[in-house]
């Protein structure tokens, strides 16, 4: 662990370079609390025959953790319209901010550095954009949760199925662990697994119907079609849950592991001071 | 029988009043239209004549009891709250599991209603939940038997209605993806749907229900154990149990029954991937519903085969006392992975039915061949163990005591008459045998007068009587001879070595 942990800000470093540099920027840094991820493409999980098996990720940034309570603090401080009393139905329904204590007092059972949950996606989407930011796309986020901690796919990191299927074992804590206990992955972005469940720009856009066998039933025609889909796939049993949750959530929804963390683009980022 | 073992003879405290399923179902939680699933359609406007069906509140009940049995005779409209918790529980002694459940515990609570009911279905996820879930009601005529009307985020509630249109027992179980492993986690349960014209009255009636459980550790590794996808995928699970855990049928958690009485069990299969052969050791089922199709029973099953995602309905008379062990008789899961159960039932025994363990004795199993090598050996140690008996005093005295003994049994039932218990005998009619120099003389001779009689004068002790004494050889043994004579020889004064049955023969043998 200690040698992976000295090699790897060398290696971020010349991936952020890579990156920046793919992007044709001049710019020299990221943000310390963002992560480059480099372009690459992703398969989505289920998708009809129209759909082109794999979709193009351009480089972005991504930030390292998920958003805190102190971070959200911050913003509902600052935007009194997203404050749990204030909030529009419309925008976040009647558990939003529930495990909070008061307005402006996440309480016990939301530590401050704990990663915030109960917010909708509008939610999280307003404070994305208040920090100059957006929220990250299914294709974007999963890309960057494919990676295992030592190398870009996670599905041949025993380590990594094995720390995200005990957390898949465990039922919600009551109190959630601080972001800074998350390791970091390949890209140096922590606790994509393991943490807490995050929304992502296009959650809606997600294919699980509830009725997940008529699910598989999508897919069969890309088997027979183009073939294209190995049973790896259908072996990802996360990525599947990954993908029910986000079917099963109105914008407005909040849950109890649900909480966020915000991209960039990389060429905004290379013009930004 | 357990104290809260369920009697199906008091049914009517289970029923609520009909005012109170009322007010139960106005207290339901109601959804905001902001805040339901994106394709809720609405409440179903229900045509008025379903609308004046008396209303009732399902009763539901964990694992191993059954609701009470339906009096009713007309359809209702039955409510039903199911509540989907994830909870971490005992898989097996030391070894915690997180269950996700439909009533907080594995399988998920039993349903029963009648067939033709109208039921509004509840499916509320429990806010602490980590994912969605959803219910296919097997019993259920439609798309994905309720999955995607059901399909429920986290801390959010789903309805839909469905009406019962076949009878049947069903299995009902989660749908979302990725489903082997929802179901994996314990998301399966039994639905009945009681035929109109209901079941045959019974005394004892069960839930049981199988499946198994794909843990990354070993079967018996302490701790919280994940699920293990790999082991899912290729279908080797380290655990088969009934009811959701290692033991949750075993001990004082047994299921009971008194001598006499009926007993059904609701047997179900949840899977993901098994079938079971199920088997009551020392029960035949009087009848099974095959597939649980309620129609038409087979008689006299022993072991019945149900897939996963199916069921059986077994009934029996329990005849005899004893513990009757449930068994999938696909053995190394009762064996190894803990797919075990316990009837137990009290009462008094039936020794004609059942004796019990009669006779214990030390069987040989098939001797050597004669004439071979060992079998030579073994008569050349037998001779040698006889020789060391006969040349040990303490020994051969306790044989010849035991003879004395056998000897004298013989002389009681048969000698006595004419040689009198004395071994005097009737002076000038019968010979005495006490301190006779006839007898004492020749042994041979005393041998062959018992096997083949005497008739004429002999002398004995100096005086001449002029008797008969009728032969016994085929009356006594030759065993049984050596035994009565080493007893004269040895009695009343008289002393000599005893007989041996090979005396005897060699004796008996003789032409002449």
């Amino acid at each position: 662990m200690h040698g992976f942990r000295q090699h790897l800000p060398g290696q971020r470093a010349l991936l952020a370079l890579a990156v920046l540099g793919l992007a044709g920027s001049t710019f020299a840094a990221p943000p310390a609390d963002m992560v480059p991820i480099p372009a690459g493409r992703y398969t989505p999980l289920l998708r009809s025959t129209k759909d082109a098996p794999q979709v193009a990720v351009a480089a972005f940034l991504l930030d390292a953790r998920p958003v805190t309570n102190a971070e959200f603090l911050a913003f509902v401080t600052a935007n009194p319209k997203w404050r749990r009393s204030q909030v529009s139905k419309l925008f976040a329904d009647s558990s939003y901010l529930e495990n909070w204590t008061g307005d402006l007092e996440p309480g016990l059972k939301a530590p401050l550095p704990a990663p915030v949950v109960r917010v909708s996606w509008f939610a999280a989407r307003a404070y994305a954009r208040a920090a100059g930011k957006r929220l990250p796309t299914i294709a974007e986020w999963e890309f960057a949760a494919a990676a295992g901690y030592t190398g870009p796919d996670g599905r041949k990191d025993e380590a990594l199925n094995r720390d995200l299927y005990a957390w898949l074992a465990r039922p919600v804590p009551a109190v959630l662990a601080d972001v800074a206990t998350a390791k970091p992955n390949f890209y140096g972005a922590c606790g994509l697994h393991g943490l807490v469940w995050e929304w992502v720009d296009d959650f809606n856009t997600a294919m699980v119907t509830g009725e997940s066998r008529a699910d598989t039933g999508l897919e069969r025609d890309l088997f027979c079609g183009a073939g294209s889909i190995g049973a790896k796939d259908t072996g990802d049993y996360a990525a599947f849950m990954r993908s029910a949750l986000r079917s099963s959530l109105q914008a407005n929804n909040t849950t109890s592991s649900l909480g966020f963390r915000c991209a960039r683009d990389v060429t905004l980022t290379a013009s930004t001071p | 029988m357990q104290p809260n073992s369920f009697s199906m003879k008091n049914p009517t405290r289970y029923l609520l009043p009909a005012a109170l399923c009322l007010a139960a179902m106005l207290a339901l939680p109601v959804h905001a239209t902001a805040e339901g699933p994106a394709d809720a359609k609405g409440p179903v406007i229900l045509p008025t004549e379903v609308l004046a069906l008396p209303v009732e509140q399902a009763i539901l009940t964990a694992p191993p009891h059954v609701p009470p049995a339906i009096k009713r005779t007309y359809s209702a409209r039955v409510v039903v709250n199911l509540e989907v918790r994830e909870v971490v529980a005992k898989l097996a002694d030391g070894v915690e599991y997180t269950f996700w459940t439909y009533g907080g515990q594995v399988p998920g609570s039993f349903i029963r209603i009648r067939e033709g009911d109208i039921v509004e279905f509840h499916l509320n996820n429990h806010p602490s939940s980590k994912l969605p879930h959803n219910i296919d009601l097997h019993a259920v005529t439609g798309p994905g038997g309720g999955a995607a009307s059901t399909f429920t985020a986290p801390g959010h509630s789903s309805q839909f209605t469905f009406q019962a249109l076949n009878p049947g027992l069903y299995v009902y179980h989660c749908a979302t993806a990725p489903v082997p492993m929802h179901i994996g986690n314990g998301m399966y349960g039994l639905i009945l749907v009681e035929p109109k014209g209901g079941l045959p009255p019974v005394d004892k009636e069960y839930y049981v229900m199988q499946g198994e459980f794909y843990t990354s550790g070993r079967y018996g590794e302490e701790g919280l154990q994940s699920f293990d996808m790999g082991k899912a995928i290729d279908e080797r699970p380290p655990y088969v149990v009934f009811n959701g855990a290692v033991g949750s049928l075993v001990g004082d958690k047994a299921i009971t029954a008194n001598v006499g009485e009926h007993v059904r069990i609701y047997f179900g299969v949840g899977g993901p991937n098994l079938t079971s052969s199920f088997h009551i050791i020392g029960e035949i089922f009087d009848k099974v519903y095959p597939e649980a199709g309620l129609s038409l029973p087979n008689a006299n099953v022993q072991t019945t085969l149900v897939p996963s995602g199916g069921a059986a309905v077994v009934e029996f008379k329990v005849d005899v006392p004893g513990t009757f062990i449930l068994v999938d008789h696909s053995l190394t899961r009762a064996f190894n992975k803990g797919a075990l159960g316990m009837l137990k039932v009290s009462g008094p025994e039936n020794r004609v039915i059942y004796s019990g363990k009669e006779i214990d004795a030390v069987y040989l199993g098939a001797q050597a061949e004669e004439g071979s090598d060992s079998a030579k050996r073994e008569a050349e140690l037998k001779a040698k163990i006889l020789a060391e008996i006969r040349s040990n005093p303490a020994i051969t005295s306790l044989t010849k005591e035991m003879q004395v003994e056998k000897g004298k049994q013989v002389y009681m039932g048969l000698c006595f008459a004419c040689h009198q218990p004395d071994g005097k005998g009737l002076p000038g009619a019968f010979p005495p045998l006490a301190g006779s120099d006839y007898l004492l003389a020749d042994r041979e001779r005393a041998i062959r007068t018992v096997l083949k009689g005497q008739t004429g004068p002999i002398t004995v002790n100096g005086v001449i009587i002029n008797s008969a004494m009728p032969p016994q050889e085929a009356v006594l043994t030759d065993q049984q001879i050596a035994d009565v004579l080493t007893y004269v020889y040895n009695s009343w004064g008289n002393k000599g070595d005893a007989f041996t049955r090979d005396d005897v023969k060699s004796i008996r043998n003789q032409n002449h």
